[in-house]
């Protein structure tokens, strides 16, 4: 069974067309890198399979299941999980905080008017865990706003990876990030288990291949070149997408 | 003992004894009032300060309350039943009012809770067969809770408090519950609550229940207060006076509606029998406020506090003027 398969998948924004006719598979565990220049459509991809975007047509299955009627919220449930491109996390709450309304996302008690928040300890203990992973567990206590970018790029990881999620879209996780964060990054997705199927959308072509093991080449809306590491790069047709023509 | 403890035992215990140290009925009376409209703010407070949706309709939603009750009662109904059935009847306006209004957010979601609310208004002014349009209703007696009569100032005061701190408590939990947390979260972030996989459209509609409940329960305070409900207790500046406790105070906060009720309606009561224009006060204490302490009157006067503090500390540990 594939983990993501998407076929003849549309969209467009009143004359633009900015998916066009887009298959995609990924298999389970698989590292993903979807790459292409500004305004391929790559965003709208991961909008599009996250829920956020109504496709025109097409198909979008997770785990053989049709997802592409269901709405942005319910897709979560079903193991998918998403970063963003420009951090949209909540700043004036503590880490711990954010990580706890990730995982509250997912869980039932998030209807609960009565208990309080701050004595659901098995919840604040999956939320240090999560924390630790991306090694700011020593910061969980501090609000959010009061951390460096390069901490909340690794925050957005940490509620990701907090959901335990089948699926992981990350868009640009090194966007903005100096040649150190890169790396410390780099190596938390290296670390993240085979049970979950990443797809990466990335500019940052050095770190990203040491990432990906089969990399999708789009172009407006299109998939151009799609193969592993050493095929793409060698593909004349990327150099000329990215040098241009 | 912390003094966040100490405060709310000093608190509670200044409400519980305050028709003793209140000298006269009309006192007791504005203090009631206090409370009555402290819940209608704390009620309105869910949805502008942890939804971070404004309404201007909320009177409507008192008023729904309000006129059950005084329509069941003039139908023979029991104290029991009216206020079992205002309730049904404000949590049915509440979901349609939500169902119509969450449609939209920001100013849109404001324009339909005004029409709404003035839909309310005007079929308790034109409708004159139910409502008995501007002459309103009245209502011959206030309920006795446990055979304790409501009648005197006092004990109604007493029956208020109850209601108040019931409501207190209520808003306490719910903010710190994870709803609560999940409610903030969409006011904060939307966007990113759903792809975490909250419904927001749902999370929204039951904070609109339970804001338009809790006006209700003001609403029903209202009547039995006045025992008497007419439009005018309804009408726009009702809701926009409910609105300005609200940020007046601190919306986001629990104390800040309380606070912005005692505002309110002390300069509506006590402020008017020595000034004329008393609403030209009023203005002025709206316009200092949002100058000096735009995030509202508790936690501006917590920030002002913290600031003096630490402005004075230095000089009052010993450093010696030249």
């Amino acid at each position: 069974m594939t983990a993501l398969e998407i076929s003849g998948l549309e969209k467009s924004f009143g004359g633009l067309r900015v998916t066009a006719q887009l298959d995609l598979v990924v298999e389970p565990g698989e590292r993903r890198l979807v790459i292409g220049p500004n305004g391929a459509g790559k965003t709208t991809l991961f909008n599009l399979i996250a829920g956020e975007l109504r496709p025109d047509a097409g198909s979008i299955s997770l785990f053989g299941r049709e997802i592409v009627h269901l709405p942005s919220h319910r897709r979560a449930h079903l193991g998918l999980a998403r970063t963003y491109q420009i951090v949209t996390l909540f700043g004036r709450d503590t880490l711990l905080h954010n990580v706890m309304l990730s995982l509250l996302g997912i869980s039932r008690s998030r209807w609960n008017p009565v208990a309080a928040l701050s004595r659901q300890s098995a919840l604040a203990t999956r939320a240090e865990d999560a924390l630790d992973r991306v090694g700011l567990k020593h910061l969980s206590q501090r609000p959010l706003s009061e951390t460096s970018y390069g901490e909340r790029r690794r925050v957005e990881i940490a509620m990701a990876l907090a959901q335990e999620p089948k699926v992981l879209l990350l868009d640009e996780p090194f966007a903005g990030l100096s040649i150190d964060e890169r790396r410390d990054v780099l190596k938390l997705l290296l670390d993240i288990p085979r049970a979950v199927t990443v797809v990466m959308i990335e500019h940052d072509m050095d770190v990203a291949l040491d990432f990906a093991e089969r990399i999708t080449v789009m172009h407006f809306g299109e998939v151009v070149v799609e193969g592993a590491r050493a095929e793409v790069v060698a593909d004349p047709r990327v150099a000329e997408i990215y040098l241009g023509a | 003992m912390s003094a966040r403890l100490l405060a709310i035992t000093f608190a509670l215990a200044a409400l519980a004894s305050l028709p003793l140290w209140v000298s006269g009925t009309y006192y007791v009376n504005v203090a009631s009032q206090i409370l009555l409209y402290a819940v209608f703010a704390l009620g309105l407070n869910v949805l502008v300060g942890y939804a971070g949706l404004v309404s201007l309709g909320h009177a409507g939603l008192f008023g729904i309350a309000a006129y059950a009750a005084a329509i069941l009662l003039n139908m023979g109904a029991g104290h029991g039943a009216a206020i079992l059935g205002a309730f049904a009847a404000t949590l049915v306006g509440a979901a349609i009012f939500a169902a119509l209004c969450l449609r939209a957010t920001g100013i849109g979601f404001v324009m339909i809770t005004l029409a709404l609310g003035q839909i309310v208004w005007g079929l308790a002014y034109r409708w004159l067969s139910v409502t008995n349009g501007d002459n309103g209703i009245t209502v011959a007696s206030r309920p006795a809770p446990f055979g304790l009569s409501l009648d005197g100032a006092p004990s109604f005061y007493y029956a208020t408090l109850t209601v108040f701190l019931f409501a207190c408590v209520a808003v306490a939990v719910f903010v710190r519950s994870p709803f609560g947390a999940s409610l903030k979260g969409t006011r904060d972030q939307p966007r990113r609550m759903t792809a975490l996989g909250y419904h927001v459209w749902l999370i929204r509609f039951f904070a609109c229940l339970f804001s338009g409940f809790l006006s209700g329960v003001a609403g029903l305070m209202f009547l039995y207060y006045n025992e008497f409900i007419s439009p005018h207790a309804i009408q726009l500046s009702a809701s926009a006076e409910a609105l300005l406790m609200v940020i007046s105070g601190g919306s986001g906060t629990l104390m800040g509606p309380i606070a912005g009720a005692v505002l309110v309606v002390l300069m509506k009561n006590v402020a008017s029998a020595y000034i004329e224009r008393w609403n030209l006060v009023l203005g002025a204490i709206f316009v200092a406020i949002v100058i000096f302490m735009p995030e509202g009157f508790v936690p501006g006067s917590v920030r002002l506090a913290r600031w003096a503090v630490r402005a004075f500390r230095p000089r009052a540990a010993g450093e010696a003027r030249p």
